[in-house]
């Protein structure tokens, strides 16, 4: 299977420690890249790769104030993970049923596929 | 025909790393050992009804390579594959597990212990799964809440293996 590229989605954006590492920051409160570029030891430039990508799937927003580009969290944005870790709980669900019904031919017929 | 079991899968989070899910099944042990590791049979119930699998290997032996492939009904490929760590016949299985659509993934498996009891004629299987950390957990419980993620804050914990 490809890989995605990393800014097709949120999943591909948190993959990324320092990108985890900003949204963990942006959780607190809005902030100013410079705040960001202190607290994180990064130089500017990196830190503006990240904000880019993380702007790219919807996970943080950004306003201009003054002088200042301010950047905040988008939960919102945070959605599809947590619709893939309900499907997950299903898909086992499913999984399970379906194993139900090999196991009830298996007990009917105890030679089938045997090795 | 025998009666299927209806029971569900219990879900529970032992610490913030791992996820086990236990599920009783209505058939003794050897037959659901030979489900669990039976590239034909896995066929038939690892996609639940969301595709089609198209591929299973199977090496079940200690280093062994696995790979499961579904065409999902959407029409996408999903794949895992993982190693055989440790095989206890009809009792224990312990593999690693990476999903492949995670960049990286291979870097920090998750690593998975399937372990089959029987009682009675019907079979127990636990299914530990263990990731490398709670960042990504503690990430969206920290984050998450202006979104109404809260609802589930159990299933959010499983973020963690699509994230390793």
């Amino acid at each position: 299977m490809a890989r995605a590229a990393t800014t097709t989605d949120a999943f591909n954006a948190v993959a990324e420690p320092r990108r985890r590492a900003i949204i963990d920051l942006l959780a607190g409160g809005e902030r100013p890249v410079n705040d960001l570029v202190g607290l994180l030891g990064l130089a500017q430039p990196q830190v503006s790769k990240h904000l880019r990508v993380l702007r790219e799937v919807g996970l943080v927003d950004v306003r201009d104030e003054g002088r200042q580009r301010l950047y905040r969290l988008n939960g919102r944005g945070l959605k599809p993970i947590h619709d893939w870790v309900s499907a997950y709980e299903r898909l086992w669900a499913e999984r399970f049923e379906q194993l139900d019904d090999v196991l009830a031919d298996l007990k009917d017929n105890p030679n089938e596929l045997e090795e | 025909m025998a009666a299927a079991t209806t029971g569900s899968a219990v879900t529970t989070f032992p610490t913030d790393t791992q996820i086990l899910i236990t599920r009783e099944f209505d058939a003794p042990r050897h037959l659901v050992w030979r489900a669990w590791t039976t590239p034909e049979l896995v066929k038939r119930w690892w996609s639940g009804k969301r595709g089609e699998v198209t591929l299973a290997e199977i090496d079940l032996r200690v280093g062994g390579r696995w790979r499961y492939v579904m065409i999902a009904n959407g029409g996408f490929e999903v794949g895992f594959h993982g190693e055989y760590r440790e095989i206890v016949p009809e009792e224990r299985i312990v593999n690693t597990e990476v999903f492949e659509g995670m960049p990286d993934g291979d870097s920090e498996p998750a690593l998975i212990t399937n372990v089959f009891t029987e009682n009675g004629g019907r079979t127990t299987v636990t299914m530990l799964t263990e990731v490398s950390s709670k960042e990504i957990r503690d990430l969206i419980v920290n984050s998450g809440m202006e979104a109404g993620m809260q609802e589930s804050l159990d299933a959010l914990e499983q973020v963690a293996i699509s994230l390793r």
